[in-house]
């Protein structure tokens, strides 16, 4: 008891619950994946794991950059206007000769400075997270259609095409891309002090501050981190469509990012969560809607099991919070 | 049933608390109070601050049950404890310090709030705003039964929550600190409207710490001390020597050793303050903090401690006021500017303003320091990290097996130990307390005691705010009180002459020292 040297062995119960809460929802993930292999035996094999890879990796990118809101407490509403307006600087810098390749870089710019935009506003202005990208879910998806006349616009030779549809050593760039930002935030997240501080700005606001961190600059950048994953959004899916549509393009996506990190374990009040729950949610999701689509699940019946899991994962996460370790 | 005067009245008293005791988990709120109140008449209860008067008074409400054993009796009849609505049907009614009206509704509203009279369900504002309108004339009120609260005054509100009381008909109306906001003039009106209560033969059970208040209103008063009942003064025998040897009257126990030498003269200033002022509850404060002192900050809950000590670490807008460290006048405008320049503040709130619970112990301690101990500027430092918080536990003597387990499953006490490993990690100069052993057992508050002590040694500058007397007596080598947002004075300590207990008493209730000595 009064032992004041640290180790690291903790008594079994706490570490079992431990195990269990950084565990999360895998085996959920596995059950469902076992699930749709006896339904139809092709949900198994490399080149469906593939697809269903590739499906989830725009979600993942973009439930990666909703992550480190949800982690400081915020929400961001507006990821897919901002994702689609990205999509059409991406589209519509490519058809410029030979700097096509800019549409990338441009594509992640212009989300970068929506989500500083909705940063500055939500740290500085204060006002709550909810309203201010709500007003630019609405906002940017104007620009969006302004900016290509509301029509579609297409290029039939895209120079970054290969993000969308090629593949590195069998592997296709999307997934890559996916990995990589979520690799990129486990190590902002957990290996700097950034990181920490936007766990203690999401666990205790006002304390964060008396500690002496810097608060506003932590929600100036959460913001800006989601922004700019969603401009990179934009640009995966320009790549992978060749075209890009002001109206229709990201509709909802903000829904399916959130829905990612809730499964993922991520608490809705801020503070608790990991990316790698995050990555686990965004499988989950993509392999329901394959799954499903395997199974001969109509469309509509799809989305009510999808709602329906989403509320089953949240009542599990307030059912974890309370037999965590606050007592 | 009664008569207007209420105190000569022989037979059953209106309002019989006997024995009441509650115990919360391991903590004895009170122990065996009992307490009689006559119709018609003002009853002040006295004590400090943790003397269990509120809880009492939760008691008599009905929020709290009473522990088995004890009873509250009206008109000699058992009341049910534990039951709000049983007891506001036997008469009781409660006006807490922080008013419970809703601003955004009227007068009438507020009034019936919970209890409108329906016709035909839908609600009948004509016969809610014929019946409020005599209880509003009954109290000389100048406002109108349809004004909204929001745009009435605090006394105003207060009486609103008089005619709330009435409306229930409250033959025992308890006011908790009425007048702490209250302008001199709402005080009178709000004196005035006691009276005519009286008159009508409703009793008051009136808590205050004002002394003039007391003898001004009070028939009788009675005094808790330590969660027990003791004893009750009548009107005639009322003297402030007699009331404050009451309330305090405790020997300052053994535990507060100092090793620390209070400061001599030519003593280095660690920290001068001036003119500290935020325009509402802090006004002009100046004092200054030697090096290696431990400066008590004593006054009443509300006389704007904390809020004093929040100007200064740059928590809260000032409106006047300079900070000078060491000689060097500094800019404070922010907690992380106050840190980095050495002044370290230590909230009264440790789990809404200090910890992060659902982090480890570990990145608690080093919340503070994680920039400094970065490598390449941000990429954390898990050595260090662990070093600090290996050192820190062992140093603060904080019970637990691992500093990699969530701080919110430390008890009260291990929690306020970490929460001051983390502002001692920063290397701070000067160090604010407040309240540093609330809710702490008595083990942990003699190891903070310690920690306290060997700071002072160590030449660190220590102001601490606390509520408990023998405490700051105990640890300090010199006493400000405060007293409605001002330095009310200074107490220092000699070899031979303790600060006492009466002194600070008397410079936060604004009682006269005469008094004390008549």
């Amino acid at each position: 008891m009064t032992d004041s040297t640290t180790t690291s062995t903790q008594p079994g119960p706490s570490r079992i619950r431990t195990s269990v809460a950084a565990l999360g929802m895998l085996p959920v993930l596995v059950i469902l994946a076992i699930a749709f292999q006896l339904i139809n035996a092709r949900f198994m094999t490399g080149a469906n794991l593939s697809i269903v890879m590739q499906q989830s990796s725009i979600n993942t990118v973009l439930a990666a950059g909703m992550t480190f809101v949800i982690l400081t407490g915020g929400i961001d509403l507006s990821v897919g206007s901002i994702l689609a307006v990205s999509a059409m600087v991406a589209v519509i810098i490519s058809l410029i000769p030979d700097f096509g390749m800019l549409g990338v870089p441009a594509a992640v710019l212009v989300g970068l400075l929506f989500g500083l935009a909705n940063g500055l506003l939500i740290a500085f202005i204060r006002l709550p997270p909810f309203i201010v990208t709500l007003g630019s879910l609405t906002a940017v998806r104007g620009v969006a259609r302004l900016l290509g006349g509301d029509t579609t616009v297409f290029n039939p030779a895209l120079p970054f095409e290969f993000i969308g549809n090629g593949k590195f050593l069998g592997v296709p760039w999307l997934v890559i891309i996916a990995v990589v930002v979520v690799v990129l935030s486990w190590l902002i997240l957990r290996r700097t002090v950034l990181g920490t501080w936007i766990y203690a700005v999401g666990g205790n606001a006002e304390a964060a501050r008396l500690t002496g961190i810097k608060v506003p600059l932590v929600l100036v950048f959460v913001y800006s981190v989601s922004g700019m994953l969603a401009g990179l959004g934009g640009a995966m899916s320009a790549a992978r469509l060749y075209a890009a549509n002001g109206l229709q393009l990201g509709q909802s996506y903000e829904l399916d990012a959130i829905a990612a990190v809730i499964l993922g374990g991520t608490s809705f009040v801020g503070g608790v969560g990991s990316i790698w729950g995050t990555f686990i949610g965004a499988l989950i999701i993509a392999v329901l809607s394959n799954g499903l689509i395997l199974a001969g699940v109509s469309d509509i019946w799809q989305y009510i099991i999808k709602g329906l899991v989403i509320i089953a994962a949240v009542t599990l996460d307030r059912y974890r919070l309370q037999g965590g370790v606050r007592t | 049933m009664t008569s207007a005067d209420g105190l000569t009245v022989p037979g059953k008293p209106l309002l019989e608390m006997r024995d009441i005791s509650k115990t919360f988990g391991t903590i004895k709120a009170l122990s065996n109070v009992s307490l009689t109140v006559h119709s018609g008449e003002v009853h002040a209860l006295m004590g400090e601050n943790g003397a269990g008067k509120s809880t009492l008074m939760k008691v008599l409400s009905g929020a709290y049950r009473a522990d088995p054993g004890g009873e509250i009796l009206m008109d000699g009849i058992p009341v049910i404890t534990g039951d709000p609505l049983k007891a506001k049907s036997s008469g009781i009614a409660v006006i807490y310090q922080e008013l419970s009206l809703a601003a955004n509704l009227t007068v009438a509203q507020n009034i019936f709030l919970g209890k409108e009279i329906s016709r035909f369900g839908f609600v009948d504002r004509a016969a809610m705003a014929d019946r409020v309108q005599p209880l509003l004339d009954s109290l000389g009120v100048s406002f109108q039964s349809s004004t909204k609260v929001e745009y009435l005054s605090l006394g105003e509100r207060q009486l609103v929550e008089i005619a709330r009381a009435l409306s229930t008909e409250a033959r025992i109306i308890v006011m908790d600190e009425p007048t702490t906001s209250l302008t001199t003039r709402e005080t009178e009106k709000l004196f005035g409207v006691i009276a005519a209560l009286k008159d009508q033969g409703i009793a008051i059970i009136y808590i205050s710490h004002r002394m003039e208040e007391v003898y001004q209103l009070a028939d009788r008063v009675s005094v808790l001390r330590d969660s027990a009942y003791v004893g009750t003064l009548e009107k005639k025998e009322l003297s402030a020597k007699a009331l404050v040897s009451m309330m305090v009257g405790r020997d300052i126990s053994s535990f507060y050793k100092k090793a620390h030498r209070p400061p001599a003269a030519g003593r280095p200033i660690a920290m001068r303050v001036r003119d500290m002022s935020d325009g509402r509850r802090v006004h002009n404060c100046s004092f200054d903090l030697y090096k290696g002192e431990v400066l008590g900050l004593a006054g009443l809950v509300g006389s704007g401690r904390t809020e004093l000590a929040r100007l200064i670490f740059g928590a809260d807008k000032r409106i006047a006021g300079t900070v000078e460290l060491n000689g060097e006048a500094i800019s404070i405008s922010s907690p992380r500017e106050a840190l980095g320049a050495g002044v370290a503040y230590l909230t009264e709130d440790r789990k809404a303003l200090g910890l992060f619970l659902d982090m480890t112990i570990c990145d608690n301690i080093n919340m503070g320091v994680l920039g400094d101990d970065a490598k390449y500027g941000s990429i954390l430092n898990f050595d260090a990290a662990k070093r600090r918080a290996t050192a820190a536990i062992s140093n603060f003597a904080i019970r637990t097996h691992s500093a990699d387990i969530n701080t919110g499953s430390l008890s009260g006490g291990n929690q306020q130990k970490v929460l001051l490993a983390r502002l001692i990690e920063t290397n701070p100069r000067v160090v604010i307390l407040d309240e540093p052993t609330r809710g702490v057992d008595v083990g942990a508050k003699s190891e903070i005691y310690r920690l306290i002590d060997e700071l002072a040694q160590r030449g660190i500058a220590i102001l601490v705010i606390s509520s408990e007397l023998p405490e700051i007596i105990g640890i300090a080598d010199r006493v400000l009180v405060m007293r409605e947002g001002r330095i009310a004075g200074e107490i220092a300590a000699t070899p031979n002459n303790p600060i006492q207990q009466e002194a600070i008493m008397h410079l936060s209730t604004q009682m006269d020292s005469r008094e004390i000595s008549a």
